[in-house]
Formats: structure tokens, sequence, C-alpha cells
């Protein structure tokens, strides 16, 4: 898929049809993938890369890319093309100035997951069928694909793209997943349980805001957490409860535009699934509102930003609210 | 010595003139009435409201005031809108000195003097000139070119009519950007005047004043012949710690709140184009 | 030298912690390294090293400066500080040591930071041997030998033992106070297992790594390069690298008001957020370039133009693991390597 990808790249900027090419750099090692804008045919054949740890969601950077002169080609794996589309809803980039090419993606890991399998020492690594076949500093390892995959990819929810120009290699279908099934265990526990397993993932937070900064949903041009003005912009937890609101209130602000893509639990250091916030949220959304995947297409009204008669009544809120 | 350099000392605000439509100047003892430290003119102190913020402001009396500190500040901001409304006899918080300082008992002595300051640029100008005016025999000439947008917004204009204008042997400039009525002084940009006027080369120049003033100006001196190592400028970044350790003021390798505020324009030219 | 053998490590650690509080790394709720505190049942974590470095021990993410208690228009200034307790950090590797000796000419340069201070004084490092260095491993291009990190008390895991020489004083005072878990030894088991760890350190693929051809005397050369720009295209602009960096040490100073008074705290600030020089008047580092030329101008230039040459890494490689983008000062570095002219 890299080769044709390179070379349709080229093609592209070399017919005037794109004038940059937003896509993933190689790095040091062999999972240390950057993304990147190429501005030239040359720069696209030396560093352009794509393969299992381009696992960057590139949607974010078109805020930015897109408002510069010129088109931009952007490949979208299809949970990127979520964001994307989120992302033309909101109008934060401007379409216009896009070409999108689908690309398909089998899940991607990254550095951490291999460390998280075992692997030490990594030298070299090679993806053979569905395992990586590495070299590392004390012999030659193996590894199941599968065995390095994130949860998000793990529950994929779709391999549909759902905003493209132009789609490179097969189409896939959205799919059953089991991505719930954390939500439904938290939601077992009881009040208490479920504080202390928050207060054990939260607590671990060293609020370097990756999260919020890597998140398609997050595009405010200035945070209220950096506002000084708000009260609420302190750069570190000054005690627990700030811990948990930033996360918290992070959750609802994106309540109802989150597309699941889960690179906020991708970036944190600390390894804190804090996908399982906005999940929870798309959960309750649909079961409250009807079925509903922010991003799936540009043109409806989201639940939580309209109103039926067949809405919930906000009382729901005191009946599940428990003890 | 107190080495604490983040615990703050007490002070309260005996007096509060209204210099300005965005400028007042606020006269600062401890509570023992008397002065909290020494400082060199130049040098800058963090004052602080708790639970307002603290932030990094010129010392704008001279040293040679020994009864009490002068803060001149103009409101652009959360602290120093705090600042405005209060009332004398309020406390705050206050620790320093910090920085460099002129060098008014090394190379500037005995040298003749130009002054170039714009808008709020003259408040720590101010401490150097009334500096100078208390130790006279020391300094040669003294020239004043003073600017701002209006009469009203001549920070000091009090002062410089009933003080300095009346010193011997010191020439002071007055210009405003735009005509009005009640003015019959010069009008025009400080660069500009500062060329008009033709000082002599061999003064030594301080310079304070809004960035793009600062810019011009420069310029011109270099025009008029004057070279970089004549020429000092006060800086001014965001500051935390005021002691060189959290990290936000430098320009290149040099810490504002610790090697400045006070450089020489060649010291500037050695550092990244960053401030 | 002494020894002790791991059979004992545990009444070893209890013997520690009963005169002061220990620290040592375990795994965390998240799978990895984390320090902290010692308690019965701890288990020392087999992690090459921990996801925070050990700076948190002397520049805690937070700590409060100074209280105030305001009644009208008076104000009452308290100093929060209570008498700092003991305590002794276990398994510190040799980049996080070499790592306290950057932060102190930062803290204890004039004047001092007496907070920084105080947990430098009540503070027993036991560092650690690395036996398994990983592919994001560079702190020998630092000069550090991480078969001999530095500490109060060096600390070597081979076979069924632990091997302890000590340094300072207050390490020989540590060892002394678990002499009867300690046997007198030779130090062959020690230089077996240093040998054979430098051999694998030489085939890290970082080993040729060097920034040596950085420092003050590049300053503007580096500072003017036209590869800021791609090289800080996709900075997501968060705080992780300056986080979980060791030698990291800019800090913000906040008030919170709690209610009952004003708690005046700083915290780890990063030259990566947008509002690191933010003034009233505007900003000195308008866009994400700037930022992130600050941090490694800071690291591979200004630091060294302060401090005799020395640079403001240690190459523990937490940031070529951590960061999101996988941007950082080796690649950093290399590209910028043709401007050092």
């Amino acid at each position: 898929m890299q080769a044709a990808m390179i070379s349709r790249a080229k093609e592209l900027l070399q017919g005037g049809q794109v004038q940059r090419v937003l896509g993933w750099k190689a790095g040091e090692f062999a999972y240390d993938v950057t993304p990147a804008v190429f501005q030239s045919a040359e720069e696209v054949e030396a560093g352009f890369l794509y393969n299992d740890f381009c696992g960057a969601n590139l949607s974010k950077y078109l805020i930015q890319e897109s408002r510069k002169p010129g088109k931009v080609l952007v490949f979208l794996k299809p949970c990127d093309t979520y964001s994307f589309n989120q992302l033309v809803k909101e109008h934060r980039i401007l379409r216009e100035n896009i070409y999108a090419i689908g690309v398909p993606c089998e899940g991607k890991t990254d550095g951490e997951r291999l460390k998280a399998a075992g692997l030490r020492g990594i030298l070299a690594l090679k993806a053979e069928g569905d395992r990586f076949l590495v070299e590392t500093l004390y012999g030659p390892q193996e590894l199941a694909k599968a065995q390095a995959l994130p949860e998000r990819c793990q529950n994929c929810k779709s391999k549909k793209h759902v905003a493209y120009d132009e789609l490179m290699g097969e189409e896939g279908q959205v799919l059953e997943s089991g991505r719930f099934d954390m939500v439904e265990k938290l939601e077992a526990m009881t009040p208490d349980e479920r504080f202390r397993f928050w207060q054990g993932e939260l607590s671990r937070c060293i609020r370097c805001n990756a999260c919020r900064n890597v998140c398609p949903a997050c595009s405010c041009e200035k945070c209220i957490f950096d506002n000084d003005a708000s009260g609420v912009a302190q750069k570190a937890a000054a005690n627990s409860f700030e811990e948990s609101m930033f996360h918290i209130i992070r959750a609802f602000h994106v309540a109802g535009r989150c597309t699941d893509c889960g690179e906020c639990s991708r970036v944190c250091p600390q390894q804190i699934p804090l996908h399982l916030l906005n999940r929870k949220f798309i959960k309750d959304i649909d079961t409250f509102y009807g079925d509903y995947q922010a991003g799936e297409d540009t043109e409806s009204r989201a639940p939580l930003t309209n109103y039926t008669e067949g809405d919930v009544e906000p009382s729901i809120v005191y009946q599940r609210g428990g003890n | 010595m107190n080495t604490e350099t983040l615990i703050p000392k007490l002070g309260v605000v005996t007096d509060i003139r209204i210099d300005t439509p965005d400028v007042k100047t606020f006269r600062v003892v401890g509570l023992d009435g008397k002065k909290v430290f020494t400082h060199i003119p130049g040098q800058c102190a963090m004052l602080s409201v708790p639970g307002v913020g603290e932030a990094m402001f010129s010392i704008t009396s001279s040293p040679t005031n020994e009864q009490f500190m002068e803060f001149s500040i103009k409101k652009c901001g959360c602290l120093t809108n705090w600042l405005h409304a209060m009332d004398v006899g309020q406390q705050i918080t206050i620790r320093g000195p910090y920085g460099n300082g002129f060098p008014v008992e090394g190379a500037l002595k005995g040298k003749d003097l130009l002054f170039i300051a714009g808008g709020i640029g003259l408040a720590p100008l101010r401490s150097v000139i009334n500096y100078v005016r208390d130790k006279r025999q020391n300094y040669g000439s003294v020239q004043i070119v003073y600017g701002s947008r209006s009469k009203e917004d001549l920070v000091d204009y009090q002062e410089i009519l009933d003080e300095w204008m009346a010193d011997e042997g010191i020439q002071v400039n007055l210009t405003i950007d735009r005509a009005q009525e009640g003015w019959d002084g010069h009008v025009g940009f400080v660069p500009n005047y500062v060329k008009e006027l033709q000082p002599d080369i061999h003064k030594t120049v301080l310079l304070c004043g809004p960035p793009i003033m600062i810019k011009f100006t420069l310029e011109g001196l270099k025009e008029l012949g004057f070279s970089e190592t004549q020429v000092y400028t006060t800086m001014e970044l965001r500051m935390k710690c005021g002691v060189g350790k959290c990290g936000r003021c430098n320009i290149g390798s040099k810490y504002v709140c610790k090697d400045g505020p006070v450089f020489r324009f060649d010291q500037l030219d050695e550092l990244p184009n960053e401030y | 030298m002494q020894k002790l053998a791991l059979a004992n490590l545990g009444r070893f650690f209890e013997a520690v912690a009963a005169r002061q509080a220990l620290y040592l790394p375990v795994e965390d709720a998240g799978g990895q390294a984390s320090f902290q505190r010692w308690a019965p049942g701890a288990k020392l974590s087999g992690a090459l090293n921990t996801t925070r470095s050990a700076k948190d021990f002397f520049f805690p993410q937070t700590e409060d400066l100074v209280n105030f208690k305001v009644r009208g228009k008076e104000i009452e200034i308290i100093d929060p500080r209570t008498e700092q307790e003991p305590f002794v950090v276990f398994g510190v590797r040799g980049c996080d040591a070499r790592s306290f000796s950057i932060l102190d000419k930062v803290f204890l340069a004039d004047p001092v930071d007496t907070y920084y201070q105080s947990r430098r004084e009540h503070g027993t490092i036991v560092s650690l041997a690395c036996t398994r260095p990983e592919e994001t491993c560079f702190c020998t291009s630092f000069g550090i030998d991480p078969t001999c990190p530095q500490g109060d008390v060096t600390a070597w895991m081979e076979g069924d033992a632990l091997y302890f020489a000590a340094n300072t004083p207050k390490g020989e005072a540590l060892l002394a106070q678990t002499a009867e878990l300690l046997e007198a030894c030779g130090d062959e088991a020690v230089r077996a297992q240093q040998e054979r760890v430098s051999a694998i350190l030489e085939k890290l693929p970082l080993a040729g790594f060097s920034t040596q051809s950085f420092g003050g005397q590049v300053l503007i050369q580096v500072f003017e390069s036209e590869k800021w720009a791609g090289l800080s295209q996709s900075c997501l602009g968060c705080g992780t690298c300056t986080f979980v960096c060791p030698t990291c040490q800019c800090y913000d100073i906040k008030d919170m008001d709690t209610g009952h008074g004003v708690q005046r705290f700083r915290c780890w600030d990063s030259c990566m957020y947008s509002d690191f020089t933010r003034m009233a008047h505007g900003n000195p580092r308008l866009t994400q370039k700037e930022r992130f030329r600050q941090r490694f101008m800071h690291k591979l230039v200004y630091f060294p133009a302060n401090n005799n040459g020395e640079y403001g890494c240690v190459g523990c490689g937490r940031c070529l693991a951590k960061c999101p983008i996988s941007m950082n000062i080796v690649k950093v570095a290399r590209a910028l390597e043709g401007d050092c002219k």
C-alpha cells in the first residue's frame, strides 16, 4: 500500500492538483513515526511511510493545513474519516482545500504497545503476515500483531471510510465490536468501586494536556483550562478534585462530538484509559436518543444539539444517579 | 540575609497618584513605615495581591528616596486592573529587588546622558533620572526626550514640569503623537523627534518604550552616528520567579530577570531576536 | 563492597523504611513503573525505568510556596513548610542520578531555592546499575556510565544478590542501618556484570549519538536554522516531553483560593505551552515553532552556554518513548547538526 500511496501522492503533486501532502514520516526506530507535511515529490519519496505504526489521526492537523494557500492531500484511515467529517460539520476545516484519500487499516500499533507486549531493546522490525519479526538487543523475537494491537483497534468500530475524494484499496464495513464491554463493567460497579477505579487511574495524570491537544474534538482556539480568567486554568492539579475535574469537563465538552478515535488513550504517557469516559457518554447517548455515531456524516443534527419530542427527560439524571 | 526568594514581604500602599487615564503611581512602604529594601535604578520588584496574581514591575522611584518606593503601573491585565481599583491602605506583597539595573555607579558615571522614553517606558528611566538629579556632580549633561500618545498620556507630567524642567542643566524635550488643544509643544513620534534634535553623538543613551518605538529610535540613533555600545535599554518579558530559575524570561541564554533587564544593544545583538 | 542476598530484599526494605520514608519503583495500575512509598509487600518493579523521572523527589509537580490569609486590606503571610522528613529513593538509574546534578545547577545556584535544597539534604539516593538497556537509551552520549551510576549508594543486582557500594557519608550511614543483613564481599560479580552490560551499550542504536557540536558557540546559527519549522510542524504543544524529562525544571507560580485563604503554589510548567511567555501586551513566542525551538535550544545551547558546556539532557530516552508524535531531542539534534558551523 505504501508504494501505491507514494506514487499517487507524487502524481498529484506533480500534476499540481495538490501543493502539499499530509502523511507520516519514518523515524529513528521501526516504530517512531511522525505526522509530517511533505512539500514536494522528492520529500515524499525520501520520507513518506505507511505501515503498522501510522496510528496518528491526521484530521486535526487539517484545521491549520486547510487554511494555508493551495490544496493539501491527506491520507485518512477509516476511523480518521469520522474525525474528518466531524470537523467539517463543525466548520473547523475547509473542505474545499483538501483532497482526501481513504486508505485501508488493519489496526495500528506503536512502541508503547510493543514494550507492553514484552519486547525490549528493539533494533529492527519486519512485518510478515500477521506477525512481527523483531530483532532485539537480547535476541530475535516474534510477536503476533494482534497481541500488539491497542484496545481501540482490538475493538475497531469501523473499517469503512465515511469521507474521501478517492479510495485506495478495498472498502470495509462498519463492525460490531465489544467497545462498550468495559463501560458495562464500570456501570455494574458500586459508586464506591467506580470512584476508586477512576481515582486509581486519574491520580496518575501529569496534566501534560496530550489528550486534549491531540483530540480532534478539542479544537477551541483557547481552551478554558488555558484561560487565566476562567478560574480553572491550573497547570497542575492543586488537589484531587481538580485532577478529576479536568478530564470530566473535557469528556462533557466533547460529548456527542467524540467519534471514539481513541487518540486520547494512545497518547497518554501514563496509560490512563481516557476513552472510557467518552465511551460512557456515547453509550448513554445511544441509549437515550437512539444510535448515533459522531462523524458518520456531515449533515445530521447531533442528539445533544437537537430537540425532539421523544428526547429523554432531564429527570433521568436523578433516576440514574444512584446514591 | 533573607534567602527565601519566593516568600514575599508585606507592603502597604500609602499613596496612589493618577498619572494618566491608564497609569497610576503607587507609593509603597513596609508595615514599619520604612522602605522594604534598597535597589539600584532599573531594578524591578515582584508585586502581588494574593489570589489575584504576582507580576514584575520596575521600581520607578530613585534609591536616593529613602522614605518609600514608587511603581508606575499601566492598567493592562488581571493584576494591574485590581491594583488600579484598590484604595490607599491596602496591603500588598513585595519581593526583590531583581535584575542588574543601570550601571549608574559604573559605565554611566561622568557621561553625558540622553534619556529617550515613550509612554509608560518612562517608568524605569524615572528612577535613573532622579538618581542622576540627586547626584548631579557625578554626571555630565542630561537631556530627556519623552513622548506619548497625548498630553494626558505623559506619565509624571507634573514632576517633569515642576522639577525636571526647573532643574538647571537638564534639557527636557516633550512630544505627543498628534496635535491637541492646549499643547504648544512638539508634535510627532519620538524616533523622528530624536533625529530632529540632532543630539551630540558622544552621549550615552538610555532608551525605553514600546518595542516599535525602540526599533525606530535605535535605527535613527545609528543614522545619527551613535553606536550600539552607547545605547542601553531595559527589557520586559513574562516572569514568575525573578531569580533565573522558572525558565520563561530568557532571551537566548540570558534571563531578563537576572542578567537583565538592562542590556546594551551590542549585548542584545549577540542574542536571538526573540523579545 | 557489601552484598545482600536477594531473598532478604524485603527485610532490607523493611529495615530502611523503619527509619525513614523509602520510595522505590513499583508497577502502577497502568502497568508501568512509578516511584511509590514502600509499604509491606511492595514489589520492586523489573522495568528498566519509571515513566516519571525521579526529579519529583526534589522538584515535585506541585508544592505550596507560601500561604496567605486576607482580611479586608490586611494580609498575613504563612510559610507552609513543616520539617522535611528524611527519605531514601531506591532504584534510581544512572540517567536520573545525573539529572540531580543538572537540577542542582539551577536550584542551588545563588539565590538558593530552599525548598529544593531542603529535599536534597534530606534525601539519600540509592542508584541501581542498568543491566538491560533499551534502544531509546543514550546516556553514554553524556558521559554517564549506567553500569556504575552516581548516588549516595550504588547498587548492582546480579544473580541472587544485591551489591552495594557507598559513595558518600550519607550512603555509608544508610548501609550501616542495615548492617546485619549485609556481608562484605569482593567486586568480581559486579565487574563481570559491568563488562557484560558495557558490551550491550556498544550495540545500542544511539551509541554513536553525540550533541558535541552544540553549545553556546553556535547559538545564533542554530536558533536561525530553517529546519525548526519542519521539525515542529506536527508538535501538539502538549507538555509530555517536558513532564517526563528528568532535567526540565521550568515552573509556574499560581494562586489558589481555597476559601480559607490563598495557597500560592508552584507547579511544573512547559515551554511548549502557548501561555508560557504570554504577557498582557503580547507574546514573544507566538507559534509552536518558537516554543518547540526554545525547549531544544535550552537543552543543547543555552544550558551548556551557562554551565561550562554541560547539556541539559541525560539521555534517559523518555521523550523518545513518550512523545505522542515521536519527535524528540535525538531527531532534532541530528537534523540540526549541519547548522552548527
